[in-house]
């Protein structure tokens, strides 16, 4: 193979005119931690929503649960993207689907709705089973106390819910980062699209990837550190779990 | 009189088995009765119908008069006035001990965080554990969260109190300090219905006793009757099992 690597390539100025690659990568990884912030706030609430849904004594609730999380797990994220993307305006009266398709900067908008509720549906099954897992006598106790049910989940439920779901919060967090990037086929340029276009105009391949690849390592060491803090600051003291349920009740 | 608890021709099925036939009981005001039986026998059902946290198909139960069974009851208010003691406590384990006992005040009867810690506190000494405020629940004892359980319940001036087998998840060396509280209550007059198989507490504090067995009150009689002269057979052996340990 004779590639010719230049490493010092992240100097010299793109296509723009205005930046060097690296500036351009770190446009990209603006872009990827803005839309993946935005589309994890987005999934955990509505994850938080539907995953409370889903463990209400409803069955309507339960229903309505189950269908969005099928709906939103089982079709393909890039297939959403381009649901969202392509085909909404053209389903919205001929306005406001035009509106939409001219909005600056749509492809972010439509890359954290996509993702976000997309994301969404695997944190409700977090949050659904991370609430099953709580003795049914924490519901009963908020009850027993006059708690209305929305209470009982704002103030006992979800906040023992969130602290056992930390760790597995935190990796649907890296998988939102990480899904972002497929918001470059609907145009947005964040991190990959980035380094994919720097590979185009300079043929630099491995020196672009590599740098996308080192840049995700490092959100994601850094996510993880964050996380960890969040979960010290969290701890609850002298609590190991909830004994396992008696028989019999 | 009327009483604090009337419970008339209760029936309940969880699908098509019948947990509960045709149960009646009246509780007067400060009276304290012991319900016992074997296990499955649905005493811990018969209470949570008392506060309307399980539902049931047939028959009518009144706490203060408030109709428990019918839709228009504002169930979070009359359980508010209700009193529950769980087996395994079910203290909030993410709050400290002043959390829970203040939370469900100010959330529950919007008491003001002032009005709120006072009565946590007072009832916090009530049960012999001021020291403990400001510990988290994991870091108690099985007989110290009990005893905060009881007081959060207290916390909220029930009307009443219901207790499932408050002590039968605790270390023998714990039961004590438990059952004191409740001796304690009782004396000092609150309506108690308290499912459990501590004889010597029934004996002691129970005004009656109610033995259960399938789903049916087999026998409600005042506590020293129950013990010298039991009405069935059926509480006969339940009572010679019980007593040999
Ligand atoms: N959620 C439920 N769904 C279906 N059946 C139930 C449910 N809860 C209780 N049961 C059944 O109802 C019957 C009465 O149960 P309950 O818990 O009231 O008995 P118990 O007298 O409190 O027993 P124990 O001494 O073991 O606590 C049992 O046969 C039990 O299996
Ligand atoms: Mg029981």
């Amino acid at each position: 193979m004779n590639y010719h690597w230049n490493w010092s390539i992240f100097w010299e100025l793109s296509p723009d005119g205005t930046h060097t690659y690296f500036a351009t990568l770190m446009l990209g990884t603006a872009w990827t931690l803005i839309t993946s912030a935005c589309a994890f706030t987005i999934a955990l609430v509505f994850g938080s929503i539907v995953g409370v849904l889903r463990t209400t004594p409803y069955s309507w609730a339960m229903r309505l649960g189950s269908l969005y999380v099928d709906v939103f797990r089982n079709v393909p994220l890039l297939v959403q993207m381009f649901l969202w993307y392509f085909v909404l305006p053209e389903l919205l009266p001929q306005a406001l689907g035009d509106w939409l398709k001219q909005l600056s900067d749509a492809s972010f908008y439509t890359a954290v709705v996509a993702l976000g509720l997309y994301m969404s549906a695997r944190i409700a099954e977090q949050i659904r089973a991370g609430i099953l897992s709580l003795p049914r006598g924490q519901r009963l106790a908020s009850l027993a106390l006059g708690m209305t049910l929305p209470q009982a989940y704002a103030y006992v439920l979800l906040p023992m819910t969130y602290r056992i779901l930390l760790p597995p919060l935190t990796s649907e967090l890296l998988n939102t980062i990480k899904n972002s990037a497929v918001a470059l086929t609907i145009g947005l340029m964040e991190l990959t699209a980035r380094a994919r276009a720097m590979q185009e105009f300079s043929f630099q391949v491995f020196e672009a990837f590599t740098a996308a690849t080192i840049i995700y390592i490092v959100i994601n060491m850094l996510v993880t550190f964050a996380m960890r803090m969040v979960e010290r600051r969290l701890t609850i003291p002298g609590y190991l779990g909830f004994k396992a349920p008696a028989v019999g009740h | 009189m009327s009483a604090m608890i009337d419970i008339a021709g209760l029936s309940k099925w969880y699908g098509a088995t019948q947990v509960l036939k045709d149960c009646s009981a009246a509780i007067a005001t400060a009276e304290v009765v012991v319900v016992c039986g074997p296990s499955g026998s649905g005493k811990s059902t018969l209470l949570k119908c008392v506060n309307g946290l399980e539902p049931f198909q047939q028959g009518r139960i009144s706490v203060d008069g408030v109709s428990v069974g019918d839709p228009k009851t504002n169930l979070p208010r009359l359980r508010a006035r209700i009193g529950m003691v769980f087996q395994h406590f079910e203290l909030f384990p993410h709050l400290s001990v002043r959390r829970n006992l203040t939370l469900p005040q100010i959330k529950v009867l919007r008491r003001s965080a002032d009005e709120a810690n006072a009565k946590a506190l007072r009832l916090l000494e009530r049960v012999g554990l001021s020291a403990y405020a400001d510990k988290f629940p994991g870091e108690l004892s099985g007989g110290q969260q009990q005893r905060v359980a009881i007081a959060r319940s207290l916390a909220m001036d029930p009307i009443a109190m219901l207790f499932d087998e408050p002590t039968s998840a605790l270390d023998p060396e714990m039961i004590q300090e438990v059952l004191d509280v409740m001796v304690g209550l009782a004396r000092d007059g609150m309506t108690m219905i308290v499912v459990t198989h501590e004889m010597g507490f029934a004996r002691k504090v129970a005004h009656r006793v109610v033995f259960m067995d399938k789903g049916e009150i087999v026998e409600n009689a005042p506590t020293a009757d129950f013990f010298e002269n039991p009405g069935s057979e059926r509480a006969r052996l339940f009572l010679s099992k019980i007593l040999q340990h």
